[in-house]
């Protein structure tokens, strides 16, 4: 007969109030952010609260679970990027860094292979041509005994270059094995200072994420623009101090050998011509702040670590009178001329700043350089007007959309109506609980999600009440109906449940963004209608039944 | 007083006219398939790339005007559309500008063009602002577009590898012709009315799968349950029963899905109107293809009725292995 054992009992209310528990921040949701911002700007502190912080952090109880759901980009406005990081722009480097270890050893071999010289060559190779082509075999083998194993789970055994003879070149390439372990590196540390050129800015939760091979994905809520976003974050930031040689407002000037030819940030026409060779780079700085200079002008000041601050003393003292440039990326930002010995390590960039201007540069320097440039493949800039249009709109028709359900199944089940409602009320909170409970957010499709199983939910409770009704037709019992109910019902929500599932699931692992977030919660809702449906709903008749005992059973 | 939109007992004959609406499927099929062939559907910028600038003002729109300002930058196919939505203010006109992708590489369309094009606008109407502007690199969009058919084809194959493990290999079929038959027909309609299709829309597309294949399940499952029941009856027959006696179920869960994303349509603000539109006519084409489609398929394909004898057939693509 109809029984449901004690301990399941106590198991299915259990789950529904842990559920309805960690959906309840939700309802309160400015309040639970507040006290969740504060709680984290107390955090950051070191655990030492201001008296304003005490009272936000006081909204809300910290007994209670404080999870809420995240709102996505289109909820609440804020700007998304998908950047490619071009990872090959990292070879080059490392060869370069390579030509002095590789210049020596083939120097003591100086004897079986004559003059060594680099050759021009593409930037993911180092050529090196040699005076004596039959000592080649012998300078390959020299090159290649400088070549390190590395260190990875798939390059087992593998070296970090490749040297090959081409005539009377020695040829070297980086090796897969090192390139993907490059890339793998190259991609991380962009990560990692976006992340923090993000985080100085202070915004809610932005999103930082590897997408694939060589991508990075950064949401960031409450940023006015893409545009702003990727003036943050798109910048290499590759700070260098170079000597001057000269300036010239001609283009395609020939700067000579090593030297190059930079334009100027502010003056348009003008460019300097600057020596290859850089003095101290940003790598060096231990610390940059916006600052005015003695005009009251935005300037940014900066600081060198002991070794750079050695270098640019070193350089200062012996240049004094010869004019030396400030470049950004390959502009440069000023060229004074050195007026004294600088001995401590500090100084000042001036230039045509504004404010703003000032405080971004200060940012870049401080966050470090980018590794490598990167290409901008997707953009999104979502206004927080429109976020908060759609989420009213969203508000409003799930709450249409609850109440012409609910009102529907009470018309035509009756007591039974009534029930699935209850059950439906507690399946919303459970969804909510649930994307609580895994940090989830929440999008304009995650709502319509979320619509559409309220919708659906009441699937499970039809096809048992219907089921129900044929039973009783067959001249079944109140008691022995219910239970074929439920008994023969279950098959049939399995796969219909099963199924939906399955391509939720593959919604969540093929799609991005809000497609995917729209998966979450058709998923979740799945998932917790099932529940109810089985076990919450049943539960509610059974107990329904056990005390009145009805004679007449009417669904 | 209950509400009752199905009668108590039904005993309609579902199959009577069954050439006529499935020749009217196939009908619709092949409609849908000339209609992508020769209007095409109107992708959005997440499978083909470029800048769509959503714009609002005080002012009324004028999209010629509009165009006569975007023109001098030459920029290529330019689509401006006006929005309507019940949920706007009397003085919200909204527009969306659709910039297509410049130039050949990866990346979005530089921020110059959209700032030449905002400021464009600007000067005709000091008034406007652009709450959202979003950007798709070709190269991105063409990953997306396949992602998108992957998803869908494998959401597919997943499900009829499901249906084939749960039922026979006949209602596995039957099932996939009513997805196939769905999701064609809803590009179809897509094409014809010109709404624009992206990556929502493939989201949405997938939800019609579910949903038809939950409706074709449980009309399958009961096919099942009477196919053991009735031994005697004929296929047709018991293929009725069966519908028929899930009838009041499938009309109640279509009415209350329907009831729930008619109001996301009215109300859920137009920027996730086309994806509620394709789920609504998902819904409804959902439900009529797990009776026209997916049954008068498996109607016609037959089904191993007597489960107590084995099957003459069955193992013996393995028979030789003992010999």
């Amino acid at each position: 007969m109809l029984q449901i054992s004690l301990w399941k009992r106590v198991v299915i209310w259990a789950v529904v109030a842990a559920g309805l528990i960690l959906a309840l921040p939700n309802l309160f949701y400015g309040r639970v952010e507040v006290h969740n911002d504060a709680l984290a700007a107390i955090e950051a502190q070191g655990g030492v609260a201001t008296p304003e912080q005490e009272l936000d952090a006081g909204f809300w109880p910290s007994f209670l679970p404080s999870g809420i759901v995240n709102l996505g980009l289109d909820l609440r406005g804020g700007a998304h990027l998908l950047a490619e990081v071009h990872v090959e722009d990292v070879y080059a480097d490392r060869l370069d860094g390579m030509w002095p270890e590789v210049r020596n050893a083939l120097r003591a071999e100086r004897a079986a292979i004559g003059t060594i010289r680099r050759q021009d060559s593409a930037p993911d190779e180092l050529r090196v041509r040699i005076g004596e082509p039959a000592g080649i075999d012998r300078a390959v083998g020299v090159v290649r005994d400088l070549a390190r194993p590395i260190v990875s789970l798939t390059g087992v055994g593998a070296s970090d270059i490749e040297v090959s003879a081409e005539g009377s070149d020695v040829v070297i390439r980086l090796s897969e094995a090192e390139r993907a372990a490059t890339d793998a590196r190259t991609v991380q540390q962009s990560l990692e200072i976006i992340r923090r050129r993000v985080d100085e800015v202070g915004t809610r939760e932005p999103t930082i994420q590897r997408q694939g091979e060589d991508r990075i994905l950064i949401q960031v809520p409450g940023i006015g623009s893409a545009e702003e976003l990727k003036g943050l974050i798109g910048t290499t930031a590759r700070l260098t101090f170079q000597s001057v040689v000269g300036r010239t407002t001609d283009a395609d000037s020939r700067p000579g050998a090593g030297n190059v030819l930079m334009p100027s940030l502010d003056e348009q026409g003008t460019y300097y011509i600057v020596e290859d060779r850089v003095v101290v780079s940003g790598e060096e700085l231990t610390d940059a702040q916006p600052a005015f200079d003695q005009n009251g002008r935005p300037a940014v000041n900066f600081r060198f670590n002991p070794q750079g601050a050695r270098k640019f003393g070193e350089y200062t003292a012996e240049n004094i009178g010869s004019p030396f440039g400030i470049i950004l990326d390959g502009e440069v930002i000023s060229a004074p001329v050195i007026q004294s010995h600088i001995p401590g390590g500090s100084g000042i960039i001036t230039g045509n700043f504004s404010v703003e201007g000032s405080t971004e540069l200060a940012v870049l320097l401080r966050a470090g350089a980018l590794p490598a440039g990167m290409t901008f493949l997707e953009e999104r800039t979502i206004g927080p007007e429109l976020g908060q249009d759609s989420i009213d709109a969203g508000k409003v028709a799930s709450v249409v959309a609850f109440a012409g359900v609910l009102v529907f199944m009470a018309l035509s089940y009756g007591l039974f109506g009534l029930i699935a409602n209850l059950a439906l009320i507690i399946n919303v909170g459970l969804i909510f609980g649930l994307l609580s409970l895994i940090g989830a957010t929440l999008t304009l499709p995650g709502i319509a999600g979320i619509v559409l199983t309220i919708g659906m939910a009441v699937d499970a409770n039809v096809l048992v009440f219907e089921r129900i009704k044929e039973e009783l037709k067959r001249a079944k019992g109140p008691a022995r109906a219910i239970e074929l109910g439920y008994e023969k019902a279950l098959s049939a929500i399995l796969d219909a449940n099963v199924t939906t599932f399955i391509t939720a699931a593959i919604l969540f692992v093929m799609g991005s963004g809000p497609v995917r977030g729209f998966s979450v919660t058709l998923g979740l809702g799945i998932l917790t209608s099932v529940f109810t449906a089985i076990f919450v709903t049943r539960l509610m008749i059974v107990i329904w039944f056990e005390r009145r005992r009805p004679k007449v059973l009417e669904v | 007083m209950r509400l009752r939109l199905v009668p108590a007992e039904t005993n309609w004959d579902f199959f009577r006219t069954w050439k006529i609406t499935f020749g009217l499927s196939v009908l619709a099929v092949l409609a849908s398939l000339v209609a992508f062939a020769v209007i095409g559907l109107n992708y959005g910028i997440d499978f083909r790339g470029g800048t769509t600038i959503r714009t609002e003002s005080s002012q009324p729109i004028d999209v010629a005007a509009y165009r006569d300002a975007i023109a001098p930058l030459g920029l290529g196919d330019v689509s401006i559309t006006e929005v309507f939505d019940a949920g706007f203010g009397e003085d919200e006109h909204v527009a969306q500008i659709r910039i297509e992708a410049q130039g050949d590489g990866d990346a979005s369309v530089a921020a110059e063009t959209v700032l030449a094009v905002e400021a464009a606008l600007q000067e005709l109407d000091p008034s406007i602002t652009f709450p959202s502007v979003e950007s798709v690199g070709p190269k991105v969009s063409g990953e997306l577009v396949q992602s998108a058919v992957l998803a869908v084809v494998l959401a597919i194959g997943a499900v009829l590898f499901y249906i084939w493990l749960r039922f026979e290999w006949q209602f596995s079929v039957g099932a996939v012709a009513a997805l196939i038959h769905d999701v064609i027909v809803t590009i179809g309609i897509f094409s014809v009315l010109q709404i624009k299709f992206d990556l929502a829309i493939i989201a949405a597309l997938l939800t019609i799968v579910g949903y038809s294949l939950n409706d074709t399940v449980v009309v399958f499952d009961r096919v099942r349950e009477n196919l053991i029941r009735f031994k005697q009856m004929e296929l047709k027959d018991v293929l009725n029963l069966s519908i028929n006696e899930t009838l009041s179920r499938t009309v109640m869960t279509s009415v209350t899905t329907l009831l729930a994303l008619i109001s996301l349509f009215v109300l859920g603000g137009d920027v996730i109107r086309g994806f509620v539109f394709a789920m609504i006519w998902g819904v409804v084409i959902g439900t009529y293809s797990s009776i026209f489609v997916a049954s008068a398929v498996l109607l016609k394909l037959g089904v191993k009725r007597d489960w107590s004898k084995p099957d003459a057939k069955a193992g013996t693509q393995f028979a030789d292995i003992d010999a």
